[in-house]
């Protein structure tokens, strides 16, 4: 059992990381993306909007932490 | 199944001559694996140099085996997947990962996280090694194997994981392997000139530039999975990497403004 537990957190943390956040903003991102796409919206700006405000919102977070 | 039968037009209109994501591919191969084998020769060396190399040598042929068993096994089983599925996985995760090394590398930058440091790094490794006691195994010093198996093993994984992506979702894997392993050999080979860590290289630079190309590649393929429609087609991705690329570079002054601004503790 706690091989598994070390094997499942060992790949969280290669994945997800320090910021959970990012990864559920970027699932979050990714859905509303294919939602818009399948509505005939052409959505190519989406993600890159979100992948910048994810970034600056963790590291935000991190240095408020930090000072 | 019908995926699979759209698959190979999409395939072909990415690959067919040497693109601008071919070149990108390979360059975010052999940077990634280069800084990664980095810290990994500072490892083998410290372990080395301190309990002899014929242990630390096995351990790192052996970690090296079973990374190459794992781009061998893995690279041709994700052929049979759908491209649009393969790129909304890969997207994803290369997104996740990619910021992940952006968000430290700007941290680094902005003097939020400190720099590694190659050398103490080194210092301290031989330090551990010199106090490690001897213990044989299957006729090897078990500490030297184990430490340059893990280092070896765990610094190629994500090397493993970047080729992997990088490759299945350009059907270049072959490429992006050839991209890794030329870093590996221009590490070792400094490595061997320098006989020591390479502390000059600029770690926190290279990943920068790691974290920019994953995260660029993993947009442009994530939003390709979802039936996204990039306006100039694979020119876009150019334009995603000046974006965030742009976007980064401002919060690093941004954060290196607000920690020059953040009040000084009174001396005791």
């Amino acid at each position: 059992m706690r091989y598994v537990r070390s094997f499942a957190l060992f790949w969280w943390n290669f994945v997800v990381g320090d910021d959970w956040r990012v990864a559920a903003g970027l699932a979050v991102a990714l859905g509303l993306t294919s939602l818009l796409t399948h509505e005939g919206v052409n959505a190519w700006w989406l993600l890159p909007v979100a992948i910048v405000l994810l970034l600056a919102g963790s590291l935000w977070r991190e240095t408020r932490r930090a000072a | 199944m019908g995926g699979g039968s759209d698959a190979a037009p999409r395939r072909s209109r990415h690959h067919d001559a040497v693109s601008t994501s071919t070149v990108l591919l390979v360059l975010g191969a052999f940077l990634a694996s280069a800084v990664e084998m980095v810290e990994a020769l500072t490892i083998v060396l410290g372990v080395g140099i301190v309990r002899g190399w014929r242990s630390t040598l096995i351990g790192v042929a052996a970690a090296t085996i079973v990374l190459a068993a794992l781009v061998a096994a893995l690279g041709p089983a994700l052929r049979v997947v759908p491209i649009e599925t393969l790129r909304l996985v890969v997207g994803a995760l290369l997104l996740a990962f990619g910021l992940q090394w952006l968000r430290k590398a700007i941290l680094r930058s902005s003097g939020y996280m400190p720099h590694r440091d190659e050398d103490a790094a080194f210092r301290r490794q031989r330090e551990q090694a010199a106090l490690a006691g001897h213990e044989e195994r299957a006729g090897l010093d078990w500490y030297s194997f184990t430490v340059a198996f893990k280092g070896v093993l765990l610094e190629g994984l994500e090397v493993v994981f970047i080729v992997i992506s990088f490759g299945s979702a350009q059907n270049r894997i072959g490429l992006a392997a050839a991209g890794a392993a030329a870093a590996v050999v221009v590490v070792v080979g400094a490595g061997v000139l320098a006989r020591g860590p390479l502390e000059r290289v600029p770690e926190n630079t290279i990943k920068y530039a790691v974290g920019l190309l994953l995260t660029s590649f993993g947009c442009f393929w994530g939003a390709e999975g979802v039936g996204v429609t990039w306006p100039g087609d694979e020119l876009s991705l150019l334009g995603v990497i000046a974006f965030i690329g742009a976007v980064s570079f401002l919060l690093v002054r941004a954060l290196r403004r607000r920690l020059a601004l953040a009040p000084v503790e009174a001396p005791a």
